[in-house]
Protein backbone atom coordinates (compact mmCIF):
# COMPACT_ATOMS: atom_id res chain seq x y z
CA UNK A 1 0.00 0.00 0.00
CA UNK A 2 1.21 3.66 -0.98
CA UNK A 3 1.45 5.66 2.55
CA UNK A 4 -0.89 8.62 2.81
CA UNK A 5 -1.50 10.99 5.41
CA UNK A 6 -3.54 13.91 6.57
CA UNK A 7 -1.26 16.73 6.28
CA UNK A 8 -3.96 19.49 7.25
CA UNK A 9 -7.78 20.16 8.41
CA UNK A 10 -10.10 23.03 9.12
CA UNK A 11 -13.68 22.53 10.50
CA UNK A 12 -16.54 24.58 11.45
CA UNK A 13 -19.33 23.60 12.96
CA UNK A 14 -22.44 25.91 14.81
CA UNK A 15 -25.90 25.42 15.80
CA UNK A 16 -27.30 27.11 12.41
CA UNK A 17 -26.02 28.92 9.55
CA UNK A 18 -28.47 31.45 8.97
CA UNK A 19 -27.15 33.95 6.75
CA UNK A 20 -24.20 31.60 5.09
CA UNK A 21 -24.56 30.08 1.76
CA UNK A 22 -22.47 26.07 1.61
CA UNK A 23 -20.36 28.21 -0.97
CA UNK A 24 -19.50 30.73 1.81
CA UNK A 25 -19.19 28.06 4.14
CA UNK A 26 -16.49 26.03 2.50
CA UNK A 27 -14.32 29.24 0.81
CA UNK A 28 -12.75 29.64 4.08
CA UNK A 29 -12.34 25.87 5.50
CA UNK A 30 -11.01 25.18 1.87
CA UNK A 31 -8.52 28.36 1.97
CA UNK A 32 -7.10 27.34 5.13
CA UNK A 33 -6.80 23.69 4.68
CA UNK A 34 -4.97 24.31 2.09
CA UNK A 35 -2.92 27.18 2.98
CA UNK A 36 -1.67 25.64 6.37
CA UNK A 37 0.63 23.36 3.97
CA UNK A 38 1.50 26.19 1.58
CA UNK A 39 -0.77 24.59 -1.39
CA UNK A 40 -3.28 26.35 -3.89
CA UNK A 41 -5.74 24.36 -5.62
CA UNK A 42 -3.05 24.40 -8.75
CA UNK A 43 -1.20 21.80 -6.29
CA UNK A 44 -3.80 19.68 -5.82
CA UNK A 45 -4.33 16.32 -7.90
CA UNK A 46 -7.61 15.30 -6.93
CA UNK A 47 -10.81 16.87 -5.28
CA UNK A 48 -13.44 14.58 -3.82
CA UNK A 49 -16.33 16.36 -1.78
CA UNK A 50 -19.48 14.41 0.00
CA UNK A 51 -22.86 16.88 0.27
CA UNK A 52 -26.51 15.95 0.16
CA UNK A 53 -29.42 17.44 -2.52
CA UNK A 54 -31.89 16.52 -0.16
CA UNK A 55 -30.49 19.03 2.60
CA UNK A 56 -29.77 21.63 -0.14
CA UNK A 57 -33.57 21.08 -2.13
CA UNK A 58 -31.92 21.12 -5.19
CA UNK A 59 -30.57 18.14 -7.76
CA UNK A 60 -26.70 18.68 -8.43
CA UNK A 61 -26.10 21.16 -5.91
CA UNK A 62 -22.37 20.24 -4.97
CA UNK A 63 -21.88 21.56 -8.43
CA UNK A 64 -22.32 25.21 -7.30
CA UNK A 65 -20.24 24.39 -4.19
CA UNK A 66 -17.18 23.62 -6.14
CA UNK A 67 -16.91 27.44 -6.45
CA UNK A 68 -15.48 27.60 -3.13
CA UNK A 69 -13.01 25.33 -4.74
CA UNK A 70 -12.04 28.11 -7.02
CA UNK A 71 -13.13 28.43 -10.85
CA UNK A 72 -9.67 28.33 -11.98
CA UNK A 73 -7.53 26.32 -12.68
CA UNK A 74 -9.89 22.67 -14.06
CA UNK A 75 -10.01 20.05 -11.21
CA UNK A 76 -10.09 16.59 -11.67
CA UNK A 77 -13.11 15.62 -9.15
CA UNK A 78 -15.69 13.60 -7.86
CA UNK A 79 -18.25 13.76 -5.18
CA UNK A 80 -20.02 11.46 -3.59
CA UNK A 81 -23.86 11.55 -1.84
CA UNK A 82 -22.23 10.50 1.25
CA UNK A 83 -20.38 11.77 4.43
CA UNK A 84 -17.11 13.32 3.74
CA UNK A 85 -15.40 10.20 5.44
CA UNK A 86 -16.73 7.84 2.58
CA UNK A 87 -15.20 11.16 0.02
CA UNK A 88 -12.05 10.62 1.85
CA UNK A 89 -12.22 7.04 1.40
CA UNK A 90 -12.60 7.65 -2.87
CA UNK A 91 -9.25 10.10 -2.31
CA UNK A 92 -7.49 7.34 -0.71
CA UNK A 93 -8.13 5.10 -3.60
CA UNK A 94 -7.30 7.77 -6.13
CA UNK A 95 -4.05 8.25 -4.34
CA UNK A 96 -3.38 4.61 -4.13
CA UNK A 97 -3.61 4.43 -8.23
CA UNK A 98 -0.59 6.65 -7.83
CA UNK A 99 -1.01 8.91 -10.64
CA UNK A 100 -1.56 11.96 -7.83
CA UNK A 101 -0.07 12.60 -4.65
CA UNK A 102 -2.31 15.53 -3.06
CA UNK A 103 -5.98 15.83 -2.15
CA UNK A 104 -8.24 18.12 -0.86
CA UNK A 105 -11.49 16.40 0.68
CA UNK A 106 -14.52 18.27 1.46
CA UNK A 107 -18.01 18.11 2.79
CA UNK A 108 -20.70 20.20 4.27
CA UNK A 109 -23.98 20.28 5.51
CA UNK A 110 -26.87 22.81 6.48
CA UNK A 111 -29.76 21.03 7.69
CA UNK A 112 -31.21 23.66 10.03
CA UNK A 113 -33.27 24.94 7.58
CA UNK A 114 -35.30 21.91 7.21
CA UNK A 115 -36.97 18.91 9.36
CA UNK A 116 -33.87 17.02 9.46
CA UNK A 117 -35.01 14.14 11.36
CA UNK A 118 -37.67 13.99 8.76
CA UNK A 119 -35.39 14.49 5.96
CA UNK A 120 -33.65 11.48 6.81
CA UNK A 121 -36.43 9.04 6.16
CA UNK A 122 -35.99 9.37 3.11
CA UNK A 123 -32.97 7.23 3.00
CA UNK A 124 -35.24 4.38 4.03
CA UNK A 125 -36.37 1.85 1.91
CA UNK A 126 -38.53 3.47 -0.96
CA UNK A 127 -41.61 0.82 -0.78
CA UNK A 128 -42.11 -0.45 2.65
CA UNK A 129 -40.58 2.76 5.32
CA UNK A 130 -39.75 5.90 3.29
CA UNK A 131 -43.82 6.08 2.37
CA UNK A 132 -44.60 5.74 6.86
CA UNK A 133 -42.03 8.95 7.36
CA UNK A 134 -40.42 7.65 10.54
CA UNK A 135 -38.51 10.13 12.21
CA UNK A 136 -35.07 9.21 12.10
CA UNK A 137 -35.15 9.32 16.44
CA UNK A 138 -38.00 6.91 16.49
CA UNK A 139 -35.91 4.48 14.30
CA UNK A 140 -33.03 4.61 16.20
CA UNK A 141 -35.28 4.40 19.58
CA UNK A 142 -36.57 1.09 17.81
CA UNK A 143 -32.51 -0.01 18.30
CA UNK A 144 -32.30 1.67 21.44
CA UNK A 145 -35.23 0.02 22.72
CA UNK A 146 -33.33 -3.67 22.04
CA UNK A 147 -30.39 -2.68 23.16
CA UNK A 148 -31.63 -1.75 26.24
CA UNK A 149 -34.34 -5.20 26.59
CA UNK A 150 -31.53 -7.47 25.83
CA UNK A 151 -29.69 -6.59 28.69
CA UNK A 152 -26.74 -5.60 26.79
CA UNK A 153 -26.57 -1.94 27.97
CA UNK A 154 -28.44 -0.19 31.13
CA UNK A 155 -30.06 3.44 30.79
CA UNK A 156 -27.47 4.04 33.33
CA UNK A 157 -24.53 3.61 30.69
CA UNK A 158 -26.23 5.72 27.89
CA UNK A 159 -26.44 8.50 30.73
CA UNK A 160 -23.04 8.50 31.06
CA UNK A 161 -21.92 8.23 27.21
CA UNK A 162 -24.11 11.39 27.26
CA UNK A 163 -22.25 12.80 30.32
CA UNK A 164 -19.00 12.23 28.75
CA UNK A 165 -19.54 13.84 25.31
CA UNK A 166 -21.14 16.82 27.15
CA UNK A 167 -17.54 17.39 29.67
CA UNK A 168 -15.07 16.40 26.59
CA UNK A 169 -16.82 18.58 24.24
CA UNK A 170 -16.25 21.67 27.15
CA UNK A 171 -13.71 23.83 25.10
CA UNK A 172 -14.19 22.54 21.89
CA UNK A 173 -15.22 25.40 19.46
CA UNK A 174 -17.01 23.14 16.76
CA UNK A 175 -18.67 21.68 19.56
CA UNK A 176 -22.68 22.90 20.17
CA UNK A 177 -23.79 21.20 23.02
CA UNK A 178 -21.38 20.88 26.40
CA UNK A 179 -21.45 21.53 29.59
CA UNK A 180 -18.83 20.70 32.41
CA UNK A 181 -22.03 20.31 35.35
CA UNK A 182 -24.34 17.69 33.54
CA UNK A 183 -24.71 15.19 35.45
CA UNK A 184 -26.03 11.26 34.61
CA UNK A 185 -29.07 12.08 37.12
CA UNK A 186 -29.66 15.16 34.84
CA UNK A 187 -29.82 13.19 31.47
CA UNK A 188 -31.98 10.58 33.31
CA UNK A 189 -34.40 12.74 34.77
CA UNK A 190 -34.93 14.06 30.74
CA UNK A 191 -38.38 13.22 29.45
CA UNK A 192 -37.84 10.79 26.46
CA UNK A 193 -38.36 12.48 22.84
CA UNK A 194 -38.40 9.04 21.21
CA UNK A 195 -38.71 6.23 24.29
CA UNK A 196 -36.05 5.43 25.40
CA UNK A 197 -34.31 7.78 23.92
CA UNK A 198 -33.72 11.19 25.71
CA UNK A 199 -32.42 14.66 24.27
CA UNK A 200 -29.10 14.04 25.48
CA UNK A 201 -29.24 10.54 23.69
CA UNK A 202 -29.48 12.42 20.40
CA UNK A 203 -26.60 13.93 18.76
CA UNK A 204 -27.15 17.72 19.11
CA UNK A 205 -27.94 19.09 15.04
CA UNK A 206 -25.11 21.27 13.59
CA UNK A 207 -24.43 23.30 10.12
CA UNK A 208 -21.30 23.13 8.95
CA UNK A 209 -18.20 21.55 7.04
CA UNK A 210 -14.86 20.39 6.91
CA UNK A 211 -11.77 20.14 4.82
CA UNK A 212 -9.05 18.21 4.60
CA UNK A 213 -5.65 18.03 2.79
CA UNK A 214 -4.41 14.10 2.21
CA UNK A 215 -0.93 13.86 0.61
CA UNK A 216 0.95 10.38 -0.37
CA UNK A 217 4.85 9.55 0.44
CA UNK A 218 7.68 12.53 1.18
CA UNK A 219 5.17 14.58 -0.48
CA UNK A 220 3.31 14.19 3.15
CA UNK A 221 6.75 14.54 4.35
CA UNK A 222 7.35 17.63 2.53
CA UNK A 223 4.32 19.89 3.97
CA UNK A 224 3.77 18.38 7.62
CA UNK A 225 6.18 18.24 10.29
CA UNK A 226 4.27 15.34 11.87
CA UNK A 227 1.29 13.63 9.05
CA UNK A 228 -1.36 11.73 10.08
CA UNK A 229 -0.61 8.44 8.01
CA UNK A 230 -3.66 6.61 7.31
CA UNK A 231 -2.47 3.44 7.95
CA UNK A 232 -5.99 1.09 7.52
CA UNK A 233 -8.76 2.19 6.52
CA UNK A 234 -12.15 -0.28 5.52
CA UNK A 235 -15.58 0.78 5.05
CA UNK A 236 -17.84 -2.18 5.50
CA UNK A 237 -22.29 -2.57 4.83
CA UNK A 238 -24.96 -4.52 6.85
CA UNK A 239 -28.41 -5.19 5.31
CA UNK A 240 -30.54 -2.27 5.03
CA UNK A 241 -33.70 -3.67 5.95
CA UNK A 242 -34.68 -2.80 9.65
CA UNK A 243 -36.16 -6.28 10.48
CA UNK A 244 -33.62 -7.95 8.65
CA UNK A 245 -30.14 -7.58 10.53
CA UNK A 246 -29.31 -7.94 14.94
CA UNK A 247 -30.13 -3.88 15.76
CA UNK A 248 -27.82 -4.36 18.70
CA UNK A 249 -25.29 -5.52 16.54
CA UNK A 250 -23.36 -4.14 13.59
CA UNK A 251 -21.30 -6.12 12.05
CA UNK A 252 -19.75 -4.09 9.60
CA UNK A 253 -18.39 -1.79 12.23
CA UNK A 254 -16.41 -4.79 13.68
CA UNK A 255 -15.95 -5.70 10.21
CA UNK A 256 -14.62 -2.54 9.32
CA UNK A 257 -12.42 -1.88 11.96
CA UNK A 258 -10.43 -5.66 12.09
CA UNK A 259 -9.63 -4.58 8.25
CA UNK A 260 -8.64 -1.45 9.25
CA UNK A 261 -6.51 -2.41 12.66
CA UNK A 262 -4.77 -5.18 10.64
CA UNK A 263 -3.41 -3.22 7.95
CA UNK A 264 -2.27 -0.88 10.26
CA UNK A 265 -0.63 -3.63 12.24
CA UNK A 266 -1.83 -2.40 15.18
CA UNK A 267 -4.44 -3.77 18.23
CA UNK A 268 -7.17 -1.86 19.29
CA UNK A 269 -6.06 -1.86 22.87
CA UNK A 270 -3.26 0.03 21.35
CA UNK A 271 -4.69 3.29 20.12
CA UNK A 272 -4.48 6.15 22.32
CA UNK A 273 -7.90 7.35 21.34
CA UNK A 274 -10.80 7.32 19.16
CA UNK A 275 -13.28 9.48 17.30
CA UNK A 276 -16.78 7.74 16.80
CA UNK A 277 -19.65 8.86 14.97
CA UNK A 278 -22.86 7.94 16.63
CA UNK A 279 -26.23 9.84 15.99
CA UNK A 280 -27.35 8.80 19.73
CA UNK A 281 -25.92 7.15 22.80
CA UNK A 282 -27.12 3.84 22.13
CA UNK A 283 -25.43 3.64 18.77
CA UNK A 284 -22.12 4.57 21.04
CA UNK A 285 -22.41 1.73 22.94
CA UNK A 286 -22.87 -0.49 20.12
CA UNK A 287 -19.98 0.94 18.30
CA UNK A 288 -17.93 0.59 21.48
CA UNK A 289 -18.73 -3.01 21.85
CA UNK A 290 -18.03 -3.95 17.90
CA UNK A 291 -14.97 -1.87 17.82
CA UNK A 292 -13.16 -3.67 21.11
CA UNK A 293 -12.55 -0.33 22.86
CA UNK A 294 -11.88 -2.27 26.13
CA UNK A 295 -11.29 1.59 28.21
CA UNK A 296 -7.69 1.95 27.83
CA UNK A 297 -8.73 4.18 24.28
CA UNK A 298 -9.76 7.68 25.13
CA UNK A 299 -13.29 7.35 23.49
CA UNK A 300 -14.70 11.36 21.59
CA UNK A 301 -11.94 13.43 22.99
CA UNK A 302 -13.71 15.92 21.05
CA UNK A 303 -17.18 15.37 22.46
CA UNK A 304 -17.68 13.78 19.02
CA UNK A 305 -20.68 13.71 17.13
CA UNK A 306 -23.09 13.81 20.18
CA UNK A 307 -21.79 17.03 20.78
CA UNK A 308 -22.17 18.20 16.78
CA UNK A 309 -24.03 16.28 13.99
CA UNK A 310 -23.80 18.12 10.73
CA UNK A 311 -25.25 15.96 8.52
CA UNK A 312 -22.47 14.94 5.39
CA UNK A 313 -19.57 16.10 7.36
CA UNK A 314 -19.32 14.53 11.18
CA UNK A 315 -17.80 11.52 10.05
CA UNK A 316 -15.01 13.15 8.03
CA UNK A 317 -14.97 15.89 11.40
CA UNK A 318 -14.21 12.76 13.26
CA UNK A 319 -11.18 11.78 11.02
CA UNK A 320 -10.18 15.43 11.19
CA UNK A 321 -10.30 15.69 14.94
CA UNK A 322 -8.41 12.64 15.24
CA UNK A 323 -5.43 13.58 12.82
CA UNK A 324 -5.08 17.19 14.57
CA UNK A 325 -4.42 14.87 17.83
CA UNK A 326 -1.75 13.39 16.05
CA UNK A 327 -0.68 16.26 13.73
CA UNK A 328 -0.19 18.22 17.11
CA UNK A 329 1.72 15.32 18.83
CA UNK A 330 -0.77 14.81 21.33
CA UNK A 331 -1.29 11.25 19.98
CA UNK A 332 0.25 8.68 18.68
CA UNK A 333 -2.54 6.33 17.05
CA UNK A 334 -5.76 7.25 16.44
CA UNK A 335 -9.23 5.17 15.18
CA UNK A 336 -11.79 7.52 13.45
CA UNK A 337 -15.27 6.31 12.37
CA UNK A 338 -18.10 7.31 10.31
CA UNK A 339 -21.36 6.01 10.07
CA UNK A 340 -24.08 6.15 7.02
CA UNK A 341 -27.48 4.75 6.74
CA UNK A 342 -30.44 4.08 9.47
CA UNK A 343 -28.98 2.06 12.46
CA UNK A 344 -25.21 2.14 11.85
CA UNK A 345 -25.92 0.45 8.41
CA UNK A 346 -22.42 1.80 6.90
CA UNK A 347 -19.31 2.14 9.06
CA UNK A 348 -15.92 3.02 7.74
CA UNK A 349 -13.15 3.04 9.96
CA UNK A 350 -10.07 4.80 9.40
CA UNK A 351 -6.61 3.82 12.20
CA UNK A 352 -4.18 6.86 11.95
CA UNK A 353 -0.77 6.81 13.26
CA UNK A 354 2.31 9.51 13.74
CA UNK A 355 5.25 7.89 13.34
CA UNK B 1 -41.56 49.65 -22.63
CA UNK B 2 -44.06 48.57 -21.26
CA UNK B 3 -44.35 44.92 -21.27
CA UNK B 4 -44.68 42.81 -18.38
CA UNK B 5 -41.87 41.35 -17.05
CA UNK B 6 -41.59 37.38 -18.25
CA UNK B 7 -43.13 34.66 -16.21
CA UNK B 8 -42.65 31.08 -16.17
CA UNK B 9 -44.31 28.70 -13.02
CA UNK B 10 -41.90 25.88 -12.30
CA UNK B 11 -43.34 23.05 -11.34
CA UNK B 12 -40.72 20.45 -10.01
CA UNK B 13 -42.59 17.19 -11.26
CA UNK B 14 -40.69 13.03 -10.79
CA UNK B 15 -42.17 12.63 -14.15
CA UNK B 16 -41.14 8.39 -14.35
CA UNK B 17 -42.71 5.23 -13.45
CA UNK B 18 -40.94 2.53 -12.12
CA UNK B 19 -41.92 -1.52 -12.14
CA UNK B 20 -41.70 -3.40 -8.83
CA UNK B 21 -41.05 -6.30 -9.77
CA UNK B 22 -41.74 -10.42 -8.95
CA UNK B 23 -40.99 -9.63 -5.36
CA UNK B 24 -41.88 -6.36 -3.92
CA UNK B 25 -44.58 -6.18 -6.47
CA UNK B 26 -46.31 -9.40 -4.91
CA UNK B 27 -45.89 -7.70 -1.73
CA UNK B 28 -47.32 -4.09 -2.81
CA UNK B 29 -50.21 -6.40 -4.69
CA UNK B 30 -50.85 -8.57 -1.06
CA UNK B 31 -51.38 -5.14 1.00
CA UNK B 32 -54.22 -4.02 -1.95
CA UNK B 33 -56.03 -7.88 -1.53
CA UNK B 34 -55.38 -7.39 2.13
CA UNK B 35 -52.82 -10.24 2.96
CA UNK B 36 -49.18 -9.99 3.99
CA UNK B 37 -46.41 -11.69 2.40
CA UNK B 38 -42.96 -12.98 2.87
CA UNK B 39 -40.24 -14.99 1.01
CA UNK B 40 -38.66 -17.77 1.95
CA UNK B 41 -34.87 -17.90 2.33
CA UNK B 42 -32.12 -20.42 1.66
CA UNK B 43 -32.60 -21.43 5.31
CA UNK B 44 -35.72 -22.11 5.29
CA UNK B 45 -37.06 -19.00 7.11
CA UNK B 46 -39.13 -15.77 6.20
CA UNK B 47 -38.49 -12.61 5.75
CA UNK B 48 -41.20 -9.99 6.06
CA UNK B 49 -41.18 -7.33 3.98
CA UNK B 50 -39.65 -9.56 0.88
CA UNK B 51 -36.65 -9.00 -1.11
CA UNK B 52 -35.22 -10.19 -4.49
CA UNK B 53 -32.01 -11.36 -3.17
CA UNK B 54 -31.16 -12.12 0.06
CA UNK B 55 -29.47 -9.20 2.10
CA UNK B 56 -26.53 -11.34 3.77
CA UNK B 57 -25.94 -14.29 0.93
CA UNK B 58 -27.14 -12.57 -1.78
CA UNK B 59 -28.78 -15.79 -3.31
CA UNK B 60 -32.28 -14.51 -5.29
CA UNK B 61 -35.30 -15.45 -3.71
CA UNK B 62 -38.61 -16.61 -5.26
CA UNK B 63 -40.88 -18.25 -2.77
CA UNK B 64 -43.48 -16.24 -1.76
CA UNK B 65 -45.15 -16.84 1.35
CA UNK B 66 -48.27 -15.60 2.78
CA UNK B 67 -47.98 -15.08 6.53
CA UNK B 68 -50.00 -14.37 9.53
CA UNK B 69 -51.66 -11.10 10.05
CA UNK B 70 -51.13 -10.79 14.03
CA UNK B 71 -47.46 -10.83 15.77
CA UNK B 72 -45.42 -10.18 18.62
CA UNK B 73 -44.13 -6.28 19.11
CA UNK B 74 -40.19 -6.78 19.16
CA UNK B 75 -39.79 -3.22 19.80
CA UNK B 76 -41.39 -0.02 19.62
CA UNK B 77 -41.48 3.75 20.72
CA UNK B 78 -44.07 6.90 20.50
CA UNK B 79 -43.88 9.72 17.97
CA UNK B 80 -45.76 12.53 19.40
CA UNK B 81 -46.76 14.85 17.73
CA UNK B 82 -47.16 12.45 14.18
CA UNK B 83 -45.05 13.70 11.28
CA UNK B 84 -46.89 15.93 9.02
CA UNK B 85 -45.86 14.03 5.64
CA UNK B 86 -46.96 10.40 7.45
CA UNK B 87 -49.77 8.63 7.13
CA UNK B 88 -51.52 9.31 10.56
CA UNK B 89 -53.50 12.11 11.61
CA UNK B 90 -52.58 11.78 15.72
CA UNK B 91 -49.74 10.44 18.00
CA UNK B 92 -49.08 7.00 17.59
CA UNK B 93 -46.82 3.92 18.40
CA UNK B 94 -44.19 2.92 15.84
CA UNK B 95 -42.51 -0.88 16.03
CA UNK B 96 -40.86 -4.03 14.50
CA UNK B 97 -43.89 -6.16 14.66
CA UNK B 98 -42.71 -10.37 14.34
CA UNK B 99 -45.77 -12.15 12.23
CA UNK B 100 -47.17 -15.25 12.75
CA UNK B 101 -45.22 -17.53 10.31
CA UNK B 102 -42.03 -14.66 9.76
CA UNK B 103 -38.72 -14.53 10.99
CA UNK B 104 -37.87 -10.82 10.35
CA UNK B 105 -39.86 -8.04 12.42
CA UNK B 106 -41.87 -5.62 10.04
CA UNK B 107 -41.88 -1.64 10.47
CA UNK B 108 -45.16 -0.38 11.32
CA UNK B 109 -47.43 1.60 13.39
CA UNK B 110 -49.38 0.56 16.94
CA UNK B 111 -52.61 2.21 17.02
CA UNK B 112 -53.45 3.33 20.64
CA UNK B 113 -53.67 6.40 22.47
CA UNK B 114 -50.47 6.81 24.66
CA UNK B 115 -47.45 5.07 25.16
CA UNK B 116 -48.69 3.30 28.54
CA UNK B 117 -50.45 0.76 26.17
CA UNK B 118 -47.06 -0.15 24.05
CA UNK B 119 -44.91 -2.77 25.88
CA UNK B 120 -42.52 -5.46 24.24
CA UNK B 121 -44.22 -9.21 23.68
CA UNK B 122 -47.78 -7.75 23.06
CA UNK B 123 -50.18 -9.01 20.38
CA UNK B 124 -51.25 -7.27 17.74
CA UNK B 125 -53.03 -7.43 14.72
CA UNK B 126 -53.36 -5.98 11.13
CA UNK B 127 -56.14 -3.19 10.58
CA UNK B 128 -56.96 -2.27 7.04
CA UNK B 129 -57.66 1.00 5.09
CA UNK B 130 -60.96 0.16 2.93
CA UNK B 131 -59.59 2.25 -0.18
CA UNK B 132 -56.66 -0.15 -0.75
CA UNK B 133 -54.11 0.45 -4.15
CA UNK B 134 -51.07 -1.74 -3.49
CA UNK B 135 -49.08 0.73 -1.06
CA UNK B 136 -47.87 0.56 2.46
CA UNK B 137 -50.42 2.83 4.05
CA UNK B 138 -52.88 0.30 2.78
CA UNK B 139 -52.20 -1.21 5.89
CA UNK B 140 -53.83 1.49 8.65
CA UNK B 141 -51.43 -0.05 11.14
CA UNK B 142 -51.94 -2.60 14.16
CA UNK B 143 -54.19 -2.68 17.05
CA UNK B 144 -53.77 -4.98 20.23
CA UNK B 145 -54.66 -7.56 19.73
CA UNK B 146 -58.79 -8.53 21.51
CA UNK B 147 -58.58 -11.81 23.85
CA UNK B 148 -61.33 -13.93 22.20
Amino acid sequence: MREVAVVATALHQVPALTDTTEVQLMVPLINAARAAVGLTQADIGFTCSGSSDFLAGQAFSFVQTLDAVGAFPPICESHVEMDGAFALYEAWVKLQIGEVDTALVFSYGKSSPGSLRDVLALQLDPYFLAPLWPPADAVAALQARLLLESGLVGAQELAEIAVRSQRNAVGNPNAVRSSSKVTVADVMAEAPVADPLRPSDLAAESDGGCAVVLAAGDRARELCGRPAWIRGIGHRIDAHGLGTRDLTRAPSAELATSVAVAAAGLTVDSLDLAELHSPTTSQEAILVRELGLDGSTEVNPSGGALAANTMMAAGLVRIAEAADRIIDGGADRALAHATSGPCLQQNLVCVMAGG
Amino acid sequence: MDEAPLRADLILEYPFTRTTGPVVGAFLTGLREGILIGIRRSDGTVMVPPAEYDPVTSEPLTEVVEVGQAGEVVSWTWVDPPRPQSPWDGPHGLALILLDGADTPMFHAVLVDSPGELATGMRVSAVWREEREGHIADLAGFSPEVDA
